[in-house]
């Protein structure tokens, strides 16, 4: 599990982003996809797929897994760990405040 | 209150029990005795672990630790001698008794010794050279005994023979086997199937065979010098290995009183015949019957046994077996279930023989199911076959197809020729050795190797392969996955029983199925894009879009590429454009720089590489309906031109090919539906090979093939009905996809759905409303209609936040200050 380090940064309204999907950020020189699952609560990971670089914002998602929408491997939200044997990604702290997404601590 | 659990003999059908039973968390102390001085390890593996193929590590099920880890307290090496079932106490060798509550005996069989002089040694069991097989320590003092030696004699041509043989040749460069009977493997083989594979055995491997050779004497004082056979002919050997067959561990059983005939006498629950708290299982049980001496019956057994004995399920009930069988040699491909010869004169039998190459091929089909096969010399449909024996499936119209590939690539792959670098799956580049990593580590099912390599889940053909490997490299232990019977992987169903819960339940989102139906609730990203469709197939206009269960594709309505844009692909019905249209397109595709603009095989135009978010002002500017080219949906009509124009058109295929695409249009499916009309049996539009073609044919009418396929897999459609008119065949192709959507299981294009189902019964279906469903087909059909719109009409006003914004820096996206 890699977490990334990350100076608290305010990304936008969390309305931004329907349940159950993801929108990509730009942060400084990182790409960032957050997802709002559907309880609410909200991850946020590296945005390029580290398999051929696939947009992992457009990646369909429940509460555990991000899966990639161009060959359909599986990242685990929580860790950044792969379910098959791809490398991680880096996973950031991320919450919602006051209707604002947080990246960062 | 906890009860006591006692189980005897902890071998693959007691240690499978006790999984079992833990799996469905029942309440025992457990305590099992072992004659072994082992865990549970793989007898099956004896033999790879013979060949050498296979360590000692390798082959262990339940280690050590396992019986610690749940709390098992496991007695290895210490064999139980009597069972009081009245005291309910089962006393061991070593002297001390245990007493249960509930008792469950094990104890499988062991190797049967024919009665031959000087097999024994009354001080050491067995004459020195002499050995059994069938465990661990037999193996091993096989393994080293051999080792020193040169010639070998393996008595007992079955399937342990010959496996027993194939090993010896790892260790020693002589071996010769001895069967009893007239042809090898006489129990799974007819005649002359045993006579090709002793062809084979012989010239291939080198190994010497003997039929109807009686075995009477092993020759040597101190240690084997030679077997003498009933005819006077001495054999000169050093290692004598008896494979002649097993007998039931029933001792103990009888001598405490139990129901034992040949074996331990059991009901449909696995209790042992008038005994409450007695059960038996795996092979010394005697069901119905029958005594079974393979290893997928006591999964079977084992998991009634756990059903019952937990209260989980106390009507479990388990009612027998159909048995396969494989022999595990490599280079010699045997295969064999059911029958094998015809038992009346209505058994249809189908025979294929090739002797040179040493094939052949048995079928023998009673009541239109499978009720035997032998396969020699070819397996490459073995697990086909056992598939439709297993499950008694329809079998296809066309017999050669359960034999060969017709149409397929020929020369089927043997896994165990492959080197291990080999790709497997082109599309994802998973090689053997990947997969085999997988099984070995512990993952035994297709589709758990399929998700975790990815192997299998592009195009979908070398799923057959991927399966072949993970049964190999699984040594005949691959395990049947409950879930590949499951509409999507993360709901517990198959989808009939799926369709009545969502009906029952009224469920008509995504959300509301994994709420209500998964166990614990929990949603699954991989399950939510087939849910989605089967909703909206279901409720149409009723069904409540949540567009994250949509795939991306259905969100943004185009297909995505391998950089994160897109493609625009508009209708075009029937091929059939205007020079108005396609001025539009190219000043939109200037306007936009379009990197590609296509012909696509649907008989449209595409353009390629769009960014997301360009897409709604593009939909715009063409203002033109999407083709669908991205869905899981009706894609497009290709047709000929036809009767209009064409010399040999006898029908009118562009006009009807554009009326089907103007009505079915957009309609989802579980699959992708191609569909064609072409103007005469010249099939210029290709209509044989769609998933619905159809053909004009002279006096008016036209004929409906359906099934048909010509991607990876190429098949031509069945013939389903001919009809007299554009508008009949309008209404019957909307019913036959109707009948394909409500019942296609998830991604099941219509060239497996329509084998599957047996066009026979489809067009029982569909045609001659055997089953009073054809209006119903229609109205459901009807209404998907009507529920029609066109996605690219989202331009106007986004579906949701951001529904078109860049998910990748294909162009700069806005900044976001940096807070310090
Ligand atoms: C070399 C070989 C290859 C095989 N290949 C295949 C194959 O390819 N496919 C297939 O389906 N099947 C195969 N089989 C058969 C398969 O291994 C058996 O069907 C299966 O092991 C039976 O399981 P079981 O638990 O009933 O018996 P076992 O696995 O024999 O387990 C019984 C255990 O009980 C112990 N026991 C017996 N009596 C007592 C007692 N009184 N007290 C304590 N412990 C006792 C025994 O020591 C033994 O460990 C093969 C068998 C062998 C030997
Ligand atoms: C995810 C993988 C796939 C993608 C992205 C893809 C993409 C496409 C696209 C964009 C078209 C043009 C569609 C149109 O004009 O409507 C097309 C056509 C086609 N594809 Fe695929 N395809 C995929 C998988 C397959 C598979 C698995 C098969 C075969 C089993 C297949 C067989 C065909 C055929 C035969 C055509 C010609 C269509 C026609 O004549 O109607 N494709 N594909
Ligand atoms: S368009 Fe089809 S055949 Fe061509 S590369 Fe893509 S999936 Fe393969
Ligand atoms: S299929 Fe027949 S009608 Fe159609 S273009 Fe070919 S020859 Fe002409
Ligand atoms: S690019 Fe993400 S899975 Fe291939």
């Amino acid at each position: 599990m890699t977490i990334a380090p990350i100076s608290e940064t305010v990304l936008g309204p969390v309305d931004e982003i329907p349940f159950g999907e993801g929108r990509t950020y730009a942060v400084g020189p990182d790409m960032i996809a957050v997802f709002r699952l559907r309880d609410g609560s909200l991850r946020a990971v590296s945005a390029v797929c580290p398999h051929k670089g696939g947009p992992l914002a457009d990646g369909q998602i429940d509460n555990r897994v991000v899966v990639c929408p161009l060959h359909l491997y599986a990242w685990d939200l929580a860790t950044g760990c792969s379910q098959s044997g791809q490398p991680p990604i880096s996973v950031y702290p991320v919450r919602v405040d006051d209707g604002h997404i947080i990246l960062g601590d | 209150m906890t009860q006591r659990l006692v189980v005897i003999g902890n071998g693959m059908a007691g240690a499978r029990t006790v999984e079992e039973i833990l799996a469905r968390n029942g309440d025992f102390t457990i305590t099992m005795f072992g004659d072994e001085p082992y865990g549970n390890y793989n007898r099956i593996m004896l033999s790879n672990l013979l060949a050498g193929v296979e360590d000692e590590a390798g082959i262990y099920l339940n280690d050590l630790s396992w019986y610690a880890d749940n709390g098992i307290t496991l007695n290895a090496g210490v064999r139980i001698e009597r069972i009081d079932r009245f005291a309910k106490v089962v006393y061991a060798t070593d002297g001390t008794a245990t007493p249960y509550d509930k008792l469950i005996i094990a104890t499988g069989s062991s190797s049967w010794t024919p009665p031959i002089k000087n097999i024994h040694n009354p001080k050491r069991g067995f004459h020195q050279g002499v050995f059994a097989f069938r465990t661990l320590d037999d193996t091993r003092g096989m393994i080293r005994y051999a080792r020193d030696h040169e010639r070998a004699v393996v008595i007992g041509g079955g399937l342990l023979g010959l496996e027993a043989a194939r090993g010896l040749q790892n260790h020693l460069s002589d071996v010769t086997l001895l069967h009893a009977m007239g042809h090898l493997m006489e129990r799974q083989l007819d005649e002359k199937a045993g006579h090709m594979l002793q062809a084979s055995v012989e010239n291939k491997l080198g190994i010497k065979v003997i039929t109807n050779a009686m075995t009477t004497e092993i020759l040597g004082k101190d240690r084997v010098t030679g077997v003498k056979l009933a005819d006077g002919t001495v054999i000169p050997c050093d290692v004598v290995v008896i494979a002649a067959g097993i007998r039931p561990n029933t001792q103990v059983a009888a001598d405490s009183g139990l129901t034992v005939e040949r074996g331990i006498v059991v009901d449909d629950q696995m209790r042992v015949q008038d005994e409450d708290d007695i059960y038996s299982v795996g092979e010394c049980a005697q069901h119905r019957g029958n005594l079974y001496g393979l290893v997928a019956p006591l999964w079977d057994q084992a998991k009634v046994l756990a059903d019952h004995i937990t209260g989980r399920d106390v009507e479990a009930a388990y009612t027998g077996s159909k048995l396969s069988t494989k022999l595990k040699v490599a280079g010699i491909d045997v295969a064999s279930m059911g029958l094998i010869a015809p038992e009346s004169d209505d058994d249809e039998v189908i025979i294929y023989s090739e002797p040179k190459k040493g094939v052949y091929k048995q079928l023998i089909i009673r009541d239109g199911a499978l009720a035997g096969a032998i396969l020699v010399g070819d397996n490459s449909k073995a697990a086909g076959l056992i598939q439709s024996f297993d499950r008694a499936q329809a079998l296809p119209e066309e017999r050669a197809e359960m034999l060969f590939d017709i149409g397929g690539p020929t020369g089927e792959v043997k896994p165990e020729d492959m080197p291990d670098d080999a790709q497997v799956c082109n599309c994802n580049g998973v090689s053997k050795g990947a997969i085999c990593g997988v099984v070995n580590a512990g993952c035994k099912t297709v589709s758990g190797v399929m998700d975790s390599t990815r192997a299998g889940k592009g195009c979908g053909t070398c799923k057959p392969l991927v399966q072949r490997i993970v049964e190999w490299a699984a040594g005949g232990e691959a395990e049947e996955d409950p879930a590949a019977s499951w509409y999507v992987p993360g709901v517990p169903m198959p989808k009939p029983e799926l369709m009545a819960a969502i009906r029952k339940y009224e469920l008509k989102s995504v959300s509301s199925v994994f709420e209500k139906l998964v166990p614990g609730g929990e949603h699954d990203a991989k399950s939510k894009m087939g849910l989605a469709s089967l909703l909206k197939m279901m409720w149409a206009d009723r069904y409540v879009d949540e567009r994250d269960a949509r795939f991306i594709n259905d969100r943004v309505h185009g297909n995505i590429q391998k950089d994160g844009t897109f493609s625009v692909v508009p209708q075009m019905k029937g091929g059939v454009t205007t020079p108005a249209e396609l001025k539009r397109i190219a000043e939109v595709a200037e306007k936009y720089n379009v990197p590609m603009v296509k012909l696509t095989g649907g008989q449209r135009i595409d353009l390629l590489g769009i960014p997301k978010e360009q897409l709604p002002a593009m939909w715009a500017d063409l203002d033109m309906p999407s083709g669908y080219a991205y869905a899981k949906s009706f894609r497009t009509v290709k047709t000929c031109v036809g009767s209009d124009f064409c010399r040999f058109g006898v029908g009118d295929s562009t006009a009807l090919g554009i009326a089907i695409e103007e009505r079915y249009q957009g309609l989802e499916g579980p699959g992708k539906m191609k569909l064609a009309v072409t103007g005469c049996p010249r099939n210029c539009a290709e209509a044989y090979v769609k998933d619905l073609g159809v053909v004009a044919i002279d006096g008016g009418k036209w004929e409906i093939y359906v099934g048909g396929a010509a991607g990876a897999h190429i098949r031509k459609g069945d013939l389903l009905c001919t009809l007299d008119s554009a508008e009949e065949v309008i209404r019957m192709t909307g019913r036959f996809l109707q009948y394909y959507r409500e019942n296609a299981n998830w991604l099941e294009r219509t060239y497996s759905f329509v084998p599957r189902i047996g066009i026979e019964r489809i067009r029982e279906i569909v045609v001659e409303d055997t089953d009073g469903i054809a209006d119903a087909l229609d109205a459901a059909v009807d209404e998907a209609v009507q529920s029609y719109k066109d996605p690219w009409k989202e331009r106007a006003v986004p579906a949701t936040p951001g529904q078109f914004r860049t998910s990748l820096p294909l162009t700069v996206l806005p900044q976001v200050p940096v807070r310090s």
